[in-house]
C-alpha cells in the first residue's frame, strides 16, 4: 500500500518525439493518495493503459519520475515494485491447475505452504471457484479465466497498488456486477490503492471514490462523480459523462450574458473578455421544454427509456438533447427550451472558465 | 424418387491410382517378393518363407547397426533440441532487420544438399588440408575421422548439429512468436523467475512445434545415409555403419537380395511404428487439455 506520485511524467512511443502530438501521454503531475480507489476513465486510445503500464513498470516513461511513498522507482523493474495488475484479456498459466495459478505469485516469493493454502482458499471463495481448484486452467471459459486473473491479482495482501486494465470486458453482465462489488469490498477491507481503467462510465462511477478522466493523452479532470457531473472541467468530460452527455453550444460571452445566435442568456457570474473558441455547456437534465419564450429547437424524436424521456432535437443545426420527466406532456407547440441558469458552464477553448463573483 | 446411378466418376481417380501403384505399391511388393524367396540368378526363385526375416533378426550385424542408429539419433536429439530452444530464446523477438538476418543465416544450412554437407565436412575435417582437422592436429589433439572411432562419431554428430539445429530453432522460434506480450507482462507482475517464465509460459506454448521438431529430427536421423556415406563411408571398421548404410552394403555390395529385402521391410515397419507412437502421444497430449 503506497502513495503513488507521478512527477512530470510523459511518454511517447516514438524514439524522438518532436511536438506534443507525438506523446501518447502528455506531461502529468499527480498524487494517487494511499488507499483510495480511482477509476481512470476515457475513450479507447487516450493513454489510460499507457499510464497504467508506466506505474507497474512494464513501460519506461520517456520523461519524469514515479515515486512510491516518496521513493523513486522509475528505474525499478516490475518485479521489484510489488504491484498487482489485471489485464483486459485473461492470462492464465495453461498447464497449471486453478489452485496453482492462484498460488503462483505467492510461491514466487516463497511464502509458506500453509499460508498459501489458506490464502488461495480465501480468494477462490471470493471469485466463486472453490469447486474447480484442482482443474487444469486450460479449456476454461473466458470469464472463468478472467476470474482467475483477477484472483491472481488479489492474492498478495501487501501489494503497493492494484491496477485493473478494463478487467471486466469479457465477463458476463451479472458476474460483472458481482465482481465489481467484490472489488469494492476488498478495497474497504484492505485499503489498497486501486486504479481501475475503464471506458464505461457506470463502471467508473460505481467503483471509485475519485474518477480521473483522460482525453487525448491528458488528464482533464479528477473529481468525485458529483463534480464530474456538475462542473465538467473540459467539454470532453461533459460529453463523455452522462447519458446523454452535456450539450455544448457556441456562444459569445460578454459580462454576465451569453449570446447564442440572436438569443441572450443571463449567467450567474460575470466573465472577463474571453478569447478563442467560447462555448456554454448545459446538461440535458437542466433543460426544460417550453411553449413560452426561449431558444428555438426542432424536435427530431422522443425516446422513452422508462425512468425519463430523452428528447433528441436540433438547435441551430446541432444535435441537442433534453431530459424530460416521465410524466411530462410533450406537445407540438413546445418548440423552445429554457436553461437552468445555475447549471450553465462556460468554456474557453474547451476548458471551463470560472467567472468573477460579480 | 429414383436416383440415377452413375459410377463413371470413379474413372477420374484412375491416374492417381496408376501413379501410386507404380511409385509405391509395385516397388514395395517387389521388396516383399524378394524377402520371402531365394534366387541363384537366371531369374529363378525359390520359396523360403520367413527364413530371411529369422536370419536378419538373429544377425548380430543388424542389431549392432540398430544400436548404433539409436545411439546416434538419441545423441543428436539430446543436443539439437535443447540447443535449438536456447538459440530460439536468444533470437531477436521483434520483427526487424536483425531478426531477418538471423532467420536467413539460420536457414542457410537447411538449404544445402545433403551430399554437399557431407563433402564440406569431409574436407573440413581432413588432417592434411581441412581447417578443423589441421587445427586440431596442430593443437596436439589426435583427430582423424578415418581411423579413430571417437573422431568419426564426433565429426558426424557435429555435422548433424550444424546442419539441423536451425530447423529446431526455427520451429521453436515460431512457437515463441505466437505468445502474446500479455503473458510476459503478467509473469513480471506475478514476480516469476526467468526459469518459471520458461517452464510455465514458453515451454507449454512451444510444446506442439517441439513435438513436430523431435519427430522430424528423429525420422531423418534414423534414416540418415548420405552424410555418413560421404564422410566416413561407415568406417572406421563398422563404427559409423548405420542401418541404411548397412542395408545398402547388403543389397548392392553383397547383392544379398533376400536378406536385404527382409531388412528393408523391418526397417520400414520400425519407422512406421515409431511414427505411430509419436502421433498417438501428440494427439493424447492435445486431448488431455480439456479435462
Amino acid at each position: 500500500m503506497a502513495k503513488i506520485t507521478l512527477d512530470n511524467l510523459a511518454h511517447s512511443y516514438l524514439p524522438n518525439p518532436a511536438s506534443e502530438d507525438d506523446y501518447a501521454l502528455k506531461e502529468l503531475n499527480h498524487d494517487w493518495t494511499d488507499g483510495e480507489a480511482y477509476a481512470l476513465l476515457g475513450a479507447s486510445g487516450c493513454g489510460k493503459s499507457t499510464l497504467l503500464n508506466i506505474i507497474s513498470g512494464l513501460l519506461q516513461p520517456s520523461q519524469g519520475r514515479i515515486l512510491f511513498n516518496d521513493k523513486d522507482v522509475t528505474q525499478a523493474p516490475t518485479t521489484e515494485r510489488n504491484i498487482a495488475q489485471v489485464f483486459q484479456f485473461p492470462v492464465v498459466y495453461d498447464t497449471m491447475t486453478v489452485h496453482d495459478n492462484l498460488a503462483f505469485p505467492l510461491r514466487n516469493r516463497g511464502d509458506s505452504a500453509d499460508y498459501i493454502r489458506q490464502r488461495v482458499q480465501q480468494i477462490a471463495t471470493m471469485i466463486g471457484m472453490e469447486s474447480e481448484l484442482n482443474r487444469k486452467a486450460r479449456g476454461l471459459t473466458a470469464d472463468a479465466k478472467q476470474k482467475i486473473s483477477l484472483g491472481r491479482g488479489m492474492v498478495r495482501e501487501d501489494v503497493n497498488a492494484l491496477l485493473f486494465d478494463e478487467p471486466l470486458t469479457v465477463i458476463d453482465p451479472h458476474m460483472k456486477w458481482e465482481l465489481r462489488t467484490q472489488l469494492k469490498s476488498l478495497h474497504h477491507e484492505f485499503g489498497h490503492t486501486m486504479i481501475y481503467v475503464t471506458h464505461d462510465q457506470t463502471e467508473a462511477l460505481t467503483f471509485a471514490d475519485k474518477v480521473v478522466v483522460m482525453y487525448d493523452g491528458r488528464v482533464v479532470q479528477i473529481g468525485t462523480p458529483q463534480q464530474l457531473f456538475e462542473t465538467p472541467e473540459h467539454t470532453f468530460v461533459g460529453y463523455f459523462i452522462g447519458s446523454p452527455g452535456m450539450n455544448v453550444l457556441p456562444a459569445e460571452i460578454s459580462g454576465t450574458t451569453a449570446r447564442i445566435g440572436d438569443h441572450t442568456l443571463e449567467l450567474t457570474t460575470g466573465y472577463g473578455p474571453l478569447t478563442g473558441k467560447t462555448e456554454i455547456g448545459i446538461r440535458p437534465e437542466f433543460v426544460t421544454l417550453t411553449s413560452g419564450p426561449g431558444l428555438e429547437i426542432r424536435i427530431k424524436r422522443v425516446e422513452d427509456v422508462g425512468r425519463h424521456k430523452i428528447v433528441r432535437a436540433e438547435l441551430q443545426g446541432r444535435a441537442f438533447n433534453i431530459i424530460a420527466g416521465e410524466g411530462e406532456e410533450i406537445s407540438a407547440d413546445m418548440t423552445r427550451v429554457r436553461f437552468e441558469t445555475k447549471a450553465i458552464n462556460v468554456y474557453q477553448n474547451d476548458w471551463r472558465v470560472t467567472g468573477d463573483a460579480a | 424418387m429414383d436416383k440415377t446411378v452413375n459410377q463413371k466418376a470413379w474413372f477420374l481417380i484412375l491416374p492417381v491410382l496408376i501413379l501410386v501403384a507404380f511409385s509405391a505399391v509395385v516397388p514395395l511388393m517387389t521388396v516383399v517378393n524378394y524377402s520371402i524367396q531365394d534366387t541363384f540368378g537366371n531369374n529363378q526363385f525359390f520359396w523360403v518363407g520367413l527364413e530371411w526375416f529369422e536370419d536378419i533378426l538373429s544377425s548380430e550385424r543388424m542389431w549392432n547397426a540398430l544400436g548404433r542408429q539409436l545411439s546416434y539419433s538419441a545423441i543428436i536429439l539430446m543436443i539439437e533440441v535443447p540447443l535449438g530452444i536456447y538459440v530460439a530464446l536468444h533470437m531477436p523477438k521483434k520483427k526487424g532487420f536483425s531478426a531477418s538476418i538471423c532467420l536467413v543465416l539460420m536457414s542457410l544450412p537447411l538449404l544445402i544438399p545433403w551430399n554437399v554437407v557431407g563433402t564440406i565436412w569431409q574436407i573440413f575435417g581432413r588432417v592434411d588440408i581441412g581447417l578443423l582437422g589441421y587445427t586440431l592436429e596442430k593443437l596436439g589433439i589426435s583427430y582423424n575421422y578415418t581411423q579413430n572411432f571417437y573422431a568419426a562419431w564426433f565429426t558426424l554428430i557435429i555435422m548433424d548439429v550444424w546442419h539441423w539445429t536451425s530447423l529446431v530453432a526455427l520451429l521453436a522460434y515460431a512457437g515463441l512468436q505466437s505468445i502474446p506480450d500479455a503473458y510476459y507482462q503478467a509473469a513480471k507482475i506475478d514476480q516469476a523467475s526467468r526459469w518459471n517464465v520458461f517452464r510455465y509460459i514458453e515451454l507449454p506454448k512451444m510444446q506442439g512445434v517441439l513435438m513436430i521438431a523431435i519427430l522430424l529430427r528423429f525420422m531423418d536421423s534414423f534414416m540418415i545415409y548420405t552424410e555418413p556415406f560421404v564422410v566416413t563411408g561407415g568406417g572406421p571398421g563398422n563404427a559409423t555403419t548405420f542401418l541404411s548404410i548397412d542395408l545398402v552394403k547388403m543389397a548392392l555390395g553383397q547383392f544379398d537380395l533376400g536378406p536385404a529385402a527382409a531388412f528393408s521391410i523391418m526397417y520400414f515397419l520400425v519407422i512406421l511404428l515409431i511414427s505411430w507412437v509419436f502421433y498417438t502421444v501428440m494427439t493424447t497430449l492435445d486431448k488431455r487439455d480439456g479435462v
